[in-house]
Order: C-alpha cells, then sequence, then structure tokens
C-alpha cells in the first residue's frame, strides 16, 4: 500500500467512526473491503486480469463460504442481500468503464466489458444454487476447496507454474503468448487470503468453525487493513469484534490507534524506506567492496525488512482498532531474544502460529501415533525443518527460499538440541546478574546475525550470489 | 477516559500545528546543507553530486551548493603543509562522465604523483556536469574556500553563450548566490532575468520545500553506497558514441559570423578572475572531437561550426592577452578514437593525454 491509500483508507475510516459509531459499521467494512480489493490491485499486461483477479478473490471467498457453513446459517434471507449488495458494488466499479479515464480512480486499468462480470456471477450463482440443491453436505467438497485453494496459491508461487498460468491467460485474452512472463501476473494479497480459507476450511474439518454469514465470512478473509500484509487474524476471533458493539471514537480507542497508525507510517515510510536504498540486494552484492560496508548493507536489510513489515503490521492494527477491530500483534521486538526459537515466536506470529495450529502440531501427533514412534531429536529435526521449509515456500517456491526455510529449520533444531544439553550448566553457571546478562546478549547477537545472515537467500535471487556474499562478510572474496 | 472524541477539532489543531512548523521554517531558512554525514561516517564524494538515476548511481543531482560541497571530499581534507592544492572546474568532460574517479582529469592528475616547487599536488574535480560560465564561476567561488593553489579552469565554447548562463538548474535555482557574485565579482546578471526560479513563501515552507529536503536526506543516505561500491555514477556496457556526420548545417545558437566578444559571456570569465583573486589561474580550452565525417568541413562536431569555433579561439586568445590571463588552447590534442558519448567526453587514454599536457603548467605556476 501507498502513502496515499494508507491516509486515504485512515481517513475514511476515522470519518466513519466518528460520524457514524456503530450504525452500518460492518456494512462499511464489507464494502470498503471489497472496493479496496480492486483499488489496490496492481495494473497487469493480461487484458482485464487486474478486474478480475480480485473477482476470482470474491468467487473464492464465497464459495468457501458456502462448503464452510452450516445449513441454517446458509439459508438465511440475509446472505442474499448480502451478495447481493456486493455483486452492485462490483457492478458499480464495473460501470466506471464508461467515465473518463480520469474518474476511473478505483481500479488499475479501465474495467472489461460487463458482459464478462455477469457471466462470472450468474456461473458463481448457478454453482451456489446447485450446492445449495444437495440435500447433504459431503466432507469432500471441503477437501475439494482445500485442493484448489492450496493449487492456486502453488500457480502462484511456482515460477514455472505461473508462467504457464500467464502464459494460458494470454492466449485466452488473444495476446501475445510468447511475450509471457512470470511477472505479468500478481494477485495481490493472495497469500493471506488462502491461509484465512485454509484455516476456515480445516476448522471445519475439524469442527471448530464459528456459524459466521456471508458478509462476515468476506469481511474477515478481506478485511482492507489486513488485506495486503496480514496479521492473519483468526475467524472466531475476529467476528467477536466485529459483533461487538462499537461505541465509536473515544479516548480510548482513538490514542493507541492514531499512535499504532502513525508509529508504522514512521516505520514504514521513514525509516524502512530510508534503509531500503543501503539494503542489500542482486545489484549491490557484486558492487559492495569491502568485507565492513558488506555487514552495513546486510544489517540495513535486516532492519530494512523488520521495519517494513512490523510498520505495515502497525498500520494495519492502527487502522483496525478505529474501526473497533483489535487484529492481532504479529511482531514482539523479534531481534531482541536470546534464541532462534523465541525469535520465530515473536516474528511474523500469525503466520507461525498458523503453521503450528495447522502443520507443525498435527504433524507431530501424527508421527507420535506411528506404532513404532522414531527417535524425539529425529522427529524434531523433521518437523522443524518441514515447517520452515513450507514457510519458506509461501514466500516462493524458488531455491534461496528453499535454502532460506532449510537453514531456519536446522538452526531451530540445534537451538533445540544445544539447550537441552546446557541449559542445567547454563543455569549453574549464571549465579549473578551480570553473568545471566551475558548469557543474554551473547544470545540476542548471536541470534540476531544468524537471521541476518540467512536473510540474505531471502534478499538475493540466486544461491551463487548469496554464497559469494557470505563469503565476503567473512573476508574471503 | 472516556471522553468523546471531537474529528474535527482534531483536524483543526493538527492542521494548525503543521500550519505553524511550515511558517516556522520558511521564516527562518534553516542552512541544513553544511551539515553532512560525508567525510564523518563515510568518505567524501571524489566529484560534485550529480545522477539522474539514484538507484543505479547512488547518486543524485539537487541545487543545495551547501550540501553538495559538504559531501566532496575537499570539504573533509584539511591541506596538509606539503599540499599543492589544484581545483579543476569545468563541465561534464571535467566531472567524468562514463569515466570513474581515477579516470577523470584529477583522478589521473593525483594518480601521477606529481611534485610542484616541493609539495605534493592534490587535484579536486569540481567539475558539473553542464555548460555555463556563470555555473562555474559559481562552483568557483565556493572551491575557493578550501585555499586552492592552482585553479584550472576547463572550458569550451558552448560554455560562452549569453542566453546559457543562468538557464542551467544549478544557477536558476541559486539567484541568491548568483546575485552575490553580481555585487561581489561584477558578474553580469539581469535584474529581470526569466531563467530564475523565483521561491515564493509557500516555496520555502517545508511542504513547499520538500523535494529539497528529501534530496538533502537522500543525499547523505547514498554516501553509505558510495562509500561501500566506489559508485558514483551508471556505467553502461555499450553506448552510442559521438556522431561524427553531420548535416550540411553551420548554425551556432542564432548567432551570425563573424563571432564577437559581445556574443560572448567574457564578462563571465572576467568574474571568474575577480574570484580568484591572487590565486594563480590556468584558463583551459579543452580538448573536443574534431570530426572527419560527413559535412566536417562545414562543423567539427555536434557543437560547433567551423567558423563559430574558429572565430572563439581567435577572441579567447585575444581577451587572454589583453588581461593577462594563463590561457592553454588544448583544442585538438585528443584524437577522435578517445572520444565516448559526446564532442566533449573523453576516454581514460584521452584525460591521461589531457593531464600529460597541462602538467608542465602546473608545476610552472607553482610558488
Amino acid at each position: 500500500m501507498a502513502l496515499e491509500n494508507i491516509l486515504i483508507l485512515a481517513a475514511a475510516s476515522l470519518l466513519w467512526a466518528a460520524t457514524f459509531r456503530n450504525h452500518g459499521r460492518t456494512w462499511f467494512m464489507l464494502i470498503a473491503s471489497v472496493v479496496v480489493i480492486f483499488w489496490l490491485q496492481p495494473a497487469l499486461p493480461i487484458r482485464g486480469a487486474d478486474f478480475f483477479t480480485p473477482i476470482a478473490t470474491l468467487v473464492l471467498v464465497i464459495l468457501t463460504w458456502f462448503i464452510t457453513a452450516d445449513d441454517e446459517t446458509r439459508k438465511q434471507r440475509k446472505n442474499i442481500i448480502i451478495l447481493v449488495v456486493v455483486a452492485g458494488v462490483v457492478l458499480l466499479l464495473n460501470l466506471t468503464r464508461f467515465l473518463p479515464a480520469s474518474f476511473q480512480l478505483l481500479t488499475a486499468s479501465r474495467p472489461p466489458q460487463i458482459e464478462t462480470t455477469l457471466l462470472i456471477f450468474f456461473v458463481t450463482g448457478l454453482t451456489l444454487i446447485v450446492l445449495s440443491r444437495l440435500t447433504r453436505f459431503s466432507a469432500s467438497f471441503l477437501t475439494v476447496g482445500l485442493v484448489l485453494t492450496i493449487g492456486l496459491f502453488l500457480t502462484l508461487k511456482v515460477p514455472t507454474l505461473t508462467y504457464w498460468t500467464v502464459y494460458f491467460l494470454r492466449s485466452l485474452s488473444g495476446q501475445n503468448v510468447d511475450a509471457s512472463r512470470i511477472t505479468d501476473f500478481a494477485w495481490l494479497g493472495f497469500s493471506y487470503v488462502a491461509f484465512r480459507l485454509i484455516h476456515t476450511i480445516r476448522d471445519k474439518q475439524s469442527g471448530r468453525f464459528p456459524s459466521v454469514d456471508v458478509g462476515e465470512f468476506i469481511t474477515y478473509v478481506i478485511f482492507f487493513p489486513a488485506f495486503t500484509a496480514g496479521p492473519i487474524d483468526r475467524l472466531e476471533r475476529f467476528i467477536k469484534d466485529l459483533r461487538a458493539p462499537f461505541a465509536g471514537l473515544n479516548l480510548e480507542t482513538f490514542y493507541p490507534a492514531g499512535q499504532r497508525l502513525l508509529l508504522g507510517l514512521f516505520k514504514k515510510f521513514v525509516i524502512a524506506d530510508a534503509l531500503a536504498l543501503i539494503a542489500l540486494n542482486d545489484t549491490n552484492a557484486n558492487q559492495v567492496t569491502s568485507t565492513f560496508w558488506m555487514w552495513v548493507i546486510v544489517y540495513a536489510y535486516a532492519l530494512q525488512i523488520y521495519f517494513d513489515f512490523s510498520g505495515y503490521t502497525d498500520i494495519a492494527l492502527g487502522i483496525a482498532q478505529l474501526l473497533g477491530i483489535k487484529l492481532p500483534e504479529n511482531f514482539a521486538s523479534p531481534y531482541l531474544k536470546p534464541n532462534l526459537t523465541q525469535f520465530w515466536n515473536n516474528w511474523h506470529m500469525t503466520l507461525t502460529q498458523w503453521f503450528r495450529a495447522y502443520f507443525f502440531n498435527p504433524i507431530t501427533r501424527w508421527l507420535r501415533s506411528w506404532q513404532k514412534p522414531m527417535s524425539i531429536p529425529m522427529m524434531i529435526l523433521l518437523t522443524q525443518v518441514a515447517t520452515m521449509l513450507l514457510i519458506g515456500f509461501w514466500h516462493g517456491v524458488t531455491l534461496n527460499f528453499t535454502l532460506w526455510g532449510l537453514w531456519h529449520g536446522l538452526g531451530l533444531f540445534i537451538h533445540n538440541r544445544w539447550n537441552d544439553m546446557t541449559k542445567a550448566k547454563a543455569a549453574a553457571w549464571a549465579t549473578t546478574p551480570t553473568k545471566q546478562a551475558i548469557l543474554n546478549v551473547s544470545g540476542i547477537l548471536l541470534t540476531f546475525h544468524f537471521v541476518a545472515i540467512l536473510w540474505i537467500f531471502f534478499a538475493i535471487s540466486s544461491p551463487a550470489i548469496s554464497w559469494q556474499v557470505i563469503l565476503k562478510l567473512f573476508g574471503v572474496n | 477516559m472516556n471522553q468523546e472524541i471531537k474529528p474535527l477539532n482534531i483536524l483543526i489543531k493538527g492542521l494548525l500545528l503543521f500550519a505553524l512548523f511550515n511558517l516556522v521554517i520558511a521564516a527562518w531558512q534553516p542552512i541544513v546543507g553544511q551539515f553532512s554525514l560525508y567525510n564523518v561516517l563515510y568518505s567524501g564524494r571524489e566529484r560534485l553530486p550529480f545522477g539522474e538515476n539514484p538507484k543505479q548511481s547512488y547518486n543524485l543531482s539537487l541545487f543545495d551548493l551547501d550540501a553538495m560541497f559538504a559531501s566532496h571530499v575537499i570539504a573533509g581534507t584539511p591541506k596538509a603543509d606539503d599540499e599543492f592544492r589544484v581545483i579543476i572546474v569545468g563541465d561534464s568532460s571535467v566531472w567524468g562522465t562514463l569515466l570513474k574517479p581515477e579516470e577523470t582529469l584529477a583522478g589521473q592528475l593525483n594518480a601521477d604523483n606529481l611534485n610542484a616547487c616541493g609539495k605534493n599536488v592534490r587535484a579536486y574535480n569540481l567539475g558539473y556536469p553542464t555548460i555555463s560560465l556563470t555555473k562555474d564561476v559559481m562552483l568557483l567561488s565556493y572551491g575557493m574556500q578550501y585555499d586552492p593553489d592552482l585553479v584550472i579552469w576547463m572550458t569550451t565554447l558552448d560554455a560562452f553563450p549569453l542566453e546559457k548562463q543562468t538557464s542551467t538548474p544549478l544557477v536558476a535555482n541559486n539567484e541568491e548566490k548568483a546575485r552575490e557574485l553580481a555585487t561581489s565579482y561584477q558578474l553580469r546578471v539581469e535584474a529581470d532575468d526569466p531563467n530564475f526560479e523565483v521561491k515564493s513563501f509557500w516555496d520555502k515552507t517545508f511542504i513547499g520545500n520538500r523535494r529539497a529536503w528529501a534530496d538533502f536526506f537522500r543525499l547523505q543516505i547514498y554516501g553509505v553506497m558510495w562509500s561501500a561500491t566506489g559508485i558514483d555514477q551508471v556505467y553502461p556496457s555499450d553506448y552510442e558514441k559521438a556522431q561524427t556526420d553531420f548535416e550540411a548545417d553551420d548554425g551556432y545558437h542564432d548567432l551570425t559570423a563573424p563571432l564577437t566578444e559581445d556574443d560572448l559571456a567574457i564578462n563571465a570569465l572576467e568574474a571568474g578572475f575577480n574570484v580568484v583573486g591572487e590565486t594563480p589561474m590556468l584558463l583551459v580550452n579543452e580538448p573536443m572531437l574534431i570530426s572527419s565525417g560527413a559535412n566536417s568541413d562545414i562543423r567539427y562536431n555536434f557543437f560547433y561550426p567551423r567558423w563559430a569555433y574558429d572565430d572563439y579561439r581567435e577572441i579567447m586568445t585575444a581577451v587572454s592577452q589583453q588581461n593577462g590571463w594563463t590561457y592553454v588552447d588544448l583544442w585538438d590534442i585528443v584524437p577522435a578514437n578517445e572520444f565516448t558519448n559526446s564532442a566533449i567526453h573523453l576516454t581514460p587514454v584521452g584525460e591521461n593525454l589531457l593531464a600529460e599536457a597541462l602538467t608542465p603548467y602546473i608545476l610552472e605556476n607553482c610558488k
């Protein structure tokens, strides 16, 4: 989100909360969220893709709600009204194609012909009708939904699959397929949308899915402050805030929200954007001439990624708070943690909690359930490496993200074993506050440098250049 | 704490505070340019900041002369007793378009480890990539605060046309400085020169002048990358060579033959000599590409028709003799194949030839 987007959204939220308080708050959040996914979607070279991508998000969210909601909720009349309103908003956005170009402010490019949008509505409506005629919902629908969401996710994250998707979409729109590039397709916010959808499907499968109407569900999945950069909230927690009466703005809500928003803006647009000018990247990795300066730009990257990401989180939390929604924290001073396990408990917390809940814990339980369970260390190694590899893949299925995930997984395993072996000795040695401080500070420094060095795989696109950077950090040219 | 918030009040208070801050900045006009992280946290730049693609060149163009000079290595280098300090002013050929700092004229002179009157010659590149004598005088006046023992002023005919004197952005955005030069050194500056960017009160507020503030901070930040990489411009692997074939056109800036002193900003040269005072200064007619392509009997190169350039050289010789200036005409010392993307941009070999040609004059002018 650019600064002007954030300021407009914050001002709109503030005005709504101050003026209308609880009246129509959920409608405001729903409609604003729908508009925002069109507004923020970047322009794409594939004809119509920047308009149909947000529609695809909505269709996917509605279908997911449909297969996860219970019978009684699904049949409520208000869902139809909500769907009509959402469709109306999309149609209005589509109709802006008839306005002069300077008035088409809410879409990345001129919206496509309205017939295609109507056809999508028709097919979606028909699908919902067919599904609603089914007397009994099969659990296999949830599995299909899960597979479809993961499949779409992989399509966007695996470069080869993305390329073929672009190729397909270009041929569909009658454009030159030879010009296909993986950068032609960017589905804004899908990483977060997918994780929220998977969370709801899995919770439905385990019988923990709360009863929500389609409006609440859409608002949860594409809630505009958290749409592009998280945090990944949990549905049952989000709904609690959404349904709670909102007294409007008062000092208790306004000051923390305003402070959070300003802090986020400062972190993102002053600190992170300034650090971005000197942070490690593919180009400057080969240009830096000395070990000292290589450390400087690696540190700059480590700090930039933190201030950028946590700044966005603060902005999201601040805007959401203006509307009475308290999104979960995502960062808690991660670089000041004395070991890697604590770092991951405090860095992008909602993502790690998601993986813990939907991957790490289930797979650990499954491994323990074996008739001849493997050794505990082996189990820890396997589950931690697998979890961190998946977190790497969440950012992109490339060799560098794989290496980043692998090293973090190994780091977590080594810390776990080391902690087991030395815990008693460390406790026996650190008997004074000074010794405890020494242990703590050394742990912080070691953890920060381990994380900072691994960010190299994140910042650089190829393992070879990453390795060169690491060598240069240690004086080997 | 459950006091109701009145957004309008907050908005009004916020706007008032912001307006007050802007008014203070506009009234105060703090000179922040003199504060620099260069020469303190990291090394100074070998040449003045200039760049149109900051993300790649780690350099940018700005108009704050204080900030530009504060970022230069000369600002952080106390003059040693055994240093023979030479400053070189001029256009992009001095600044060194497509050349690394060590390949420029200043860089090559430093590499030669010259010894003048028992002192070590240390040359500083104060060139700037626009062509205007007035711009050179402005930079010269700043350069003089660093106590040079010798000034080398590289110039070419295209710096002389009257209409080019104040239109160059660095001058156009520093009207106050130009007028100071007019008062102190008799530089001719018209009272109603339309080229100057007149700053309204609004332009002086923080928000009105936000570009300059941002440039100042970016200049400081890019100092890290300059120190880390030694890169201060984009070095393309390929570029279009300077033009050698021309149309049969002998036009030059709407001037007609013969060229006279009145057509040229000779006054700016006089002002430059006034600025340096007793410090010796070499006025150098810089090398240029002499083409042998189509219509080269009419034009020497992209910039100059033969008639204009020949007249200019005669005028320069005569004016220098009249005023007792040390004038060195090196217009044809570099072969055509040692120019890069322009008729005045030299290759490293060309710069080396120039440095060799200038060395005797440097050694002659020490005390």
